[in-house]
């Protein structure tokens, strides 16, 4: 019962906060939405009996790369969208797009819920299988990636050095050394 | 029947008796209730221990900097101006609310929150004593400590790595160019510090084979040649004096605090907060030192084990050493000379960084080698 | 004890969220933000079937998955910046040279 409610409470939270997110017009106030939404997503995954991967989510995408969004948004001082011209080219407000948009919207959820509800097995509480055992142990996931999925390791070391090159080349000022 | 008998007896004029057995029964029916509340009770304390201790640390800034600049700090408010915090505070309340016009209405009242708010829950994974039944009044031992996570040394890290955000958009709401670079050069320097610091803590994670901070205090019991204590300050003693600049460069103290200085030359993230808003900045800051002190102990110095002392009054070996984290924040504060923006970034991204993941790999290769 | 359903049922919505944020926002910097909603459903997602089978490779591809977030944010706001300093706007509409 109080997972129910958890469950619940941190759902509708990413939920809402992700729709305001891309409903505001002041970008700043979106990275700080989308903050609130990964903290409701971080709870989820500690429902989920995922320490690490909520601690991780706090760290790597709350703590640094909201940061980093923050940080550009302030140093470009990203100007708010304009409220007429909002209101006027706002693709919502187009006759053609609301009527199929809608169509396909619908008809998009009613196929989800048709392919959820044809799987029986998709029924059963997370973690009532009878060999579905928590695995939470940081060190079972520090053996696991250091031997099954090395490579996947070292080329993901890999993207971030290119990662961090590029940003640094890409962002320099023209003229510089 | 119980009630017939102590009536009985009052009607002999024992009353005593009959206060007795009522205090009784009603212990007996507060026994489920024991637990919850005890430990209600003990994250009451700790959460006003917290808030004392930044007014406490407001006092002591100010009397040992006093005393090391061979005056008396002060002196006036209450004996040897002990009750100093409290003028403080009453002042600062008392001030008037300001908001700059331009500055933006929620993000202006929501960064102190932040900051405060993060502070705080940083310190609620730490923990600081053994486990105890406080002398046989539970039946239980109650960890000394508010959560008991598995997880518990990057739980810290990630709640002083949101403190940034207070940071930054105090800066931003201020409406103000200065603040705006105060706030962002605060918080690039944060950010530059965690590296050093989640580094030096996998080295001493690496040591003691667990993410638990709990763990980690129980590994450092013992001692060698019965006199040497087994703590992970004499293992690591580099990774020790890392993360112990990086601490101190994590909450903007000491050295390191030129993005808060600047308010001496131009401006900083806090120069439009006036009043309560004001005051949660600062109060947010000591209570960070309290946690940085808190984890260091927890880290490097045996948390609150101590050969020769029983568990149970563990706790007050953990002041004392939370005591002389702080002592030690303070006497750098007015000591050493602040390091200039780009000289702070220099040392923490060309010096210390790897010299703390040097340090990380040579712990790993003396313990594989140990180990094989 | 929560269905896997309610799971996925909420990984999609957020999926359509961040979807719906990249076709309809005219700004930039909202765009990536969407993208971050989506590549976070995608996260739930791993960690629910993770749980729902008992292994733990759904949290592994979860932590792979952050780091390409967090690599692909970082190269998208260099681009930003740098598009930024050429016209004075974040509306992608103002990037229209290689338009036929």
């Amino acid at each position: 019962m109080p997972e129910t409610v958890t469950f619940f409470l941190f759902a509708a939270l990413a939920v809402i906060a992700s729709l305001l997110v891309i409903g505001q017009r002041n970008p700043m106030y979106s990275v700080l939405l989308l903050i609130a939404s990964f903290g409701a997503l971080s709870g989820l995954y500690i429902q989920l009996e995922a320490p690490f991967v909520a601690v991780a989510q706090i760290i790597i995408y709350a703590g640094a790369i909201m940061v980093l969004f923050l940080f550009v948004v302030m140093l470009l001082n990203a100007p708010k969208e304009d409220a007429a011209e909002w209101d006027r080219t706002h693709p919502l407000r187009q006759p053609g797009v609301a009527r199929w948009g809608t169509l396909l919207v619908g008809l998009l959820i009613v196929q989800l819920a048709m392919a959820l509800l044809a799987v029986r097995e998709y029924h059963t509480p997370v973690g009532a299988q009878s060999d579905a055992t928590a695995v939470n142990s940081v060190a079972e996931m520090g053996r696991s990636i250091f031997t099954r999925h090395t490579f996947a390791f070292e080329a993901t070391s890999i993207l971030i050095l290119v990662a961090m090159v590029g940003a640094v080349v890409l962002a320099r000022r023209e003229g510089d050394q | 029947m119980h009630a017939a008998g102590a009536v009985a007896r009052a009607a002999r004029g024992d009353g005593g008796a009959l206060m007795a057995e009522s205090l009784r029964s009603t212990w007996e029916w507060f026994q489920p209730f024991l637990r919850p509340t005890v430990i209600g009770v003990m994250i009451f304390i700790v959460f006003n221990a917290l808030i004392m201790a930044s007014a406490i640390l407001v006092l002591a800034e100010r009397k040992i900097m006093g005393f090391m600049q061979q005056r008396y700090g002060p002196y006036l408010v209450g004996p040897h101006g002990m009750l100093q915090p409290i003028a403080d505070i009453l002042k600062l309340v008392f001030k008037e609310e300001l908001r700059p016009k331009g500055a933006d209405k929620w993000l202006f009242t929501l960064a102190p929150v932040l900051s405060i708010v993060t502070a705080f829950v940083a310190f609620a994974t730490v923990p600081f004593g053994a486990e105890t039944t406080f002398f046989g009044l539970l039946d239980d031992p109650i960890k000394l400590g508010i959560a008991d996570v598995n997880v518990a040394v990057l739980v810290v890290f990630s709640v002083t790595s949101m403190g940034v955000y207070g940071i930054v958009l105090a800066g931003w709401a201020s409406n103000s160019k200065y603040s705006l670079f105060g706030g962002l050069r605060a918080a690039a320097q944060m950010i530059s510090y965690e590296l050093a610091y989640a580094t030096s803590l996998a080295a001493v994670i690496l040591l003691a084979g667990s993410l638990s901070l709990r763990e980690i205090v129980d590994s450092q019991q013992g001692s060698w040649f019965g006199a040497l204590p087994q703590w992970y300050l004499f293992l690591q003693p580099i990774g020790f004096i890392i993360y112990v600049i990086a601490g101190v460069a994590e909450t903007n103290r000491a050295p390191f605090d030129f993005p808060e200085a600047e308010q001496e030359l131009v401006a900083g993230y806090n120069t439009e907060y006036s009043s309560v808003r004001f005051a949660l900045f600062p109060q947010a800051e000591y209570i960070n030192m309290v946690t940085m002190s808190a984890v260091a102990t927890d880290l490097y110095l045996g948390g609150w084990h101590f050969p020769g002392v029983p568990p149970e009054y563990g706790w007050i070996v953990f002041l004392a050493k939370v005591s002389f984290f702080l002592f030690v924040y303070i006497w750098m504060r007015w000591t050493v000379p602040r390091y200039r923006y780009d000289q702070l970034m220099m040392f923490g991204w060309k010096y210390l960084f790897p010299a703390s993941v040097l340090n990380l790999i040579a712990t790993a290769a003396l313990v594989l080698y140990l180990n094989a | 004890m929560i269905p896997l359903s309610y799971y996925l049922i909420l990984s999609a919505m957020l999926f359509a969220i961040g979807a719906a944020g990249v076709f309809l926002r005219r700004n930039l910097i909202t765009i990536l933000l969407s993208v971050e909603i989506m590549l976070n459903a995608v996260n739930l997602t791993f960690v629910a079937f993770g749980r729902f089978a008992g292994d733990l490779d759904g949290q592994i591809i979860t932590f792979f998955v952050m780091t390409v977030a967090a690599a692909e944010a970082a190269v998208g706001l260099a681009l930003v910046i740098a598009l930024f300093r050429h016209r004075e706007s974040l509306n992608p509409d103002a990037f229209t040279t290689l338009k036929w």
